[in-house]
């Protein structure tokens, strides 16, 4: 049984905000789904059954750069506050 | 020509544009037309595109110059699900989060679509970040199924599946990760394909679940599905887990086929027993026509949805903790940096997306990680492996796409697990990586039904021809 106290853990661990009502809801709904996954948990598999998938070497080269800035400006105007090139956040690590 | 112009394949279009019989102009104007009267009633659009005159020229001097060599999709009209970039244009799958982004480069399958000389329409409506089975936990306004506009078209690419029903384009793309172009398809009467993972390229789709997404075509015949694969496909350098040619065993395109029917989950509770009647008649039509029906087992698949549930969960936490409001997208601003997170992040998800982020930190967090994640992980290789012993007896395995026809509005909307139980026949597919069709095979009281096929690993080739078969069977 999930409770309240847990899904609010996992929403700050995610980085959401729940609202008092929603956070009934998403609990009731967590047992019900958790419920059915839970059928996992019966099934008999070998320690064979997660096969290790055959290896290829998909790495590549490294080389052909593309030209510096060819994207900056397309980024940039993606930022939602920007001095110049750089982008403008909150202070990490608080002096206080 | 009795048929209008936006009603066409894309086999037909295409004939019509080399015999003169219509401009690429006119067929756009067709489908652009189509488009503008019918999307206020079916918001199948997000966004419809203003007529790039400079393309559609461009693609009529190529047919002109080079008639038969030209590119079949060369000036195809197409539709494209909003979570595929395409360079200048908004890309917001769905999602407040993403309402004002602009797409900074072009996926690799527009990039391909572009130099095949194929036009764009628009985006399409779409679950939020494609969670979801019927397009109504999009944050912009549920589409209607253009054969019943009381009933849902199917998700999450339910967009794309109602803008190719209802003529508002040639042929659509849409993304799949537990059956988001099959099942769509299968409701809106249409063939939708689910590509072999790493059989094309995910660089500009926004991610779900990273080892389950492939995008793959919505189209009105096998054919045209056909065509828009093999113009999407191949590796590339863009996303390491495209495969190259070959890298399979040859499956081969077999002249009578045997055919793989798992009878224990076709006897199942909860399929609807028209739908299973539908099945079982077209069975009985293959085997008619001198192809043998073979029973297997795939003991397995009842667990497939649920660990389909934890896998796709874990990924999506995952894959969405970059969308943060800090770089680009929503971007709420509180007190400190933990509130700009908190706020973006809360108000720029809607409830289905945060619930399955949620239920991925979850099966993720260190006390459950064995119980699910890797149990999950640990089912999906048994199922993989029950696949391939099954295919060792049958060169496609078939079993209905859906276990009912489309529902209506609000039927599974307030019911998460009703909702997730659509995918209960298509998660397979995603999970081995096998390659898997829906083609039409009919109707249920009015409404269209799929009959879906598998294939193994890079046998797409043999799914086209079998779904070829289906496609020419007489109807009942």
């Amino acid at each position: 049984m999930a409770t309240t106290e847990e899904v609010q853990k996992l929403a700050s661990l995610a980085r959401i905000t729940v609202g008092e009502e929603e956070l009934e809801r998403f609990t009731r709904e967590f047992d019900t789904i958790l419920g059915y996954i839970g059928q996992l948990d019966s099934l008999a598999l070998s320690e064979k059954g997660e096969e290790r998938p055959a290896l290829r070497n998909v790495m590549r080269e490294d080389g052909e750069p593309h030209a510096t800035g060819k994207y900056t400006k397309k980024l940039t105007e993606q930022f939602p506050a920007r001095e110049g090139d750089a982008l403008v956040v909150k202070q990490v690590i608080s002096h206080e | 020509m009795s048929k209008a112009l936006n009603e066409l394949t894309i086999v037909e279009a295409a004939r019509a544009l080399r015999a003169r019989e219509c401009t690429v102009r006119e067929l756009w104007d067709a489908c652009a037309g189509a488009a503008q009267a019918k999307n206020p009633e079916l918001n199948a659009y997000l966004e419809l595109f203003d007529a790039d005159s400079a393309a559609i020229d461009a693609a009529q001097r190529r047919i002109d110059d080079d008639g038969e060599a030209a590119p079949m999709l060369c000036g195809i009209p197409l539709a494209v699900k909003d979570n595929i970039l395409i360079q200048g244009r908004i890309a917001s799958a769905a999602s407040k989060m993403l309402e004002g982004y602009m797409a900074t480069y072009d996926a690799t399958v527009v990039r391909k679509l572009k130099e095949a000389g194929a036009l764009f329409l628009g985006r399409t409506n779409m679950d939020e970040f494609a969670m979801g089975s019927s397009t109504e936990h999009s944050a912009f306004g549920h589409t209607k199924n253009p054969l019943d506009p009381t009933r849902v078209p199917g998700g999450s690419s339910g967009g794309s599946a109602a803008a190719v029903a209802a003529h508002m384009c040639i042929a659509a793309l849409g993304s799949d990760t537990g059956g988001s172009i099959r099942q769509p398809a299968s409701h809106t009467g249409l063939v939708g394909l689910k590509p072999t993972y790493g059989a094309v390229s995910r660089s500009g789709l926004i991610a779900l679940g990273s080892s389950l997404d492939q995008i793959g075509p919505l189209t009105k015949s096998v054919e045209d599905a056909h065509l828009i694969f093999e113009a999407i496909r191949g590796e590339d350098t863009l996303d390491s887990t495209t495969i190259p040619d070959g890298l399979y065993p040859l499956v081969r395109e077999e002249e009578s086929l045997r055919i793989g029917v798992p009878r224990h989950l076709v006897e199942q509770e909860g399929l609807d027993p028209e739908l299973k009647s539908l099945f079982d008649a077209t069975c009985a039509r293959l085997a008619d026509a001198s192809h043998t029906l073979v029973d297997i087992e795939l003991p397995t698949s009842s667990s497939a949805l649920a660990a389909y549930y934890v896998i796709m969960p874990a990924e999506v936490s995952t894959n969405l903790a970059r969308l943060d409001g800090i770089r680009y997208g929503l971007a709420g601003r509180g007190a400190a940096l933990l509130d700009d997170y908190l706020e973006s992040r809360s108000e720029g998800f809607g409830p289905e997306t945060r619930r399955r982020i949620l239920l991925g930190t979850f099966v993720l967090s260190s006390g459950y990680i064995d119980a699910y994640y890797h149990k999950a992980r640990a089912a999906r290789g048994a199922l993989r492996h029950d696949y391939a012993r099954a295919f060792e007896q049958c060169d496609v395995i078939a079993f209905p796409t859906t276990t009912a026809p489309a529902f209506r509005f609000g039927e599974k909307s307030h019911d998460p697990l009703s909702m997730y139980l659509e995918d209960v026949f298509t998660v397979t597919a995603n999970l081995t990586g096998m390659p898997a069709l829906s083609v039409p095979m009919g109707t249920v009281e009015g409404l269209p039904a799929g009959f879906h096929l598998t294939a193994p690993h890079q046998g797409e080739a043999r799914l086209f021809a079998t779904a070829r078969i289906v496609e020419k069977l007489p109807r009942a």
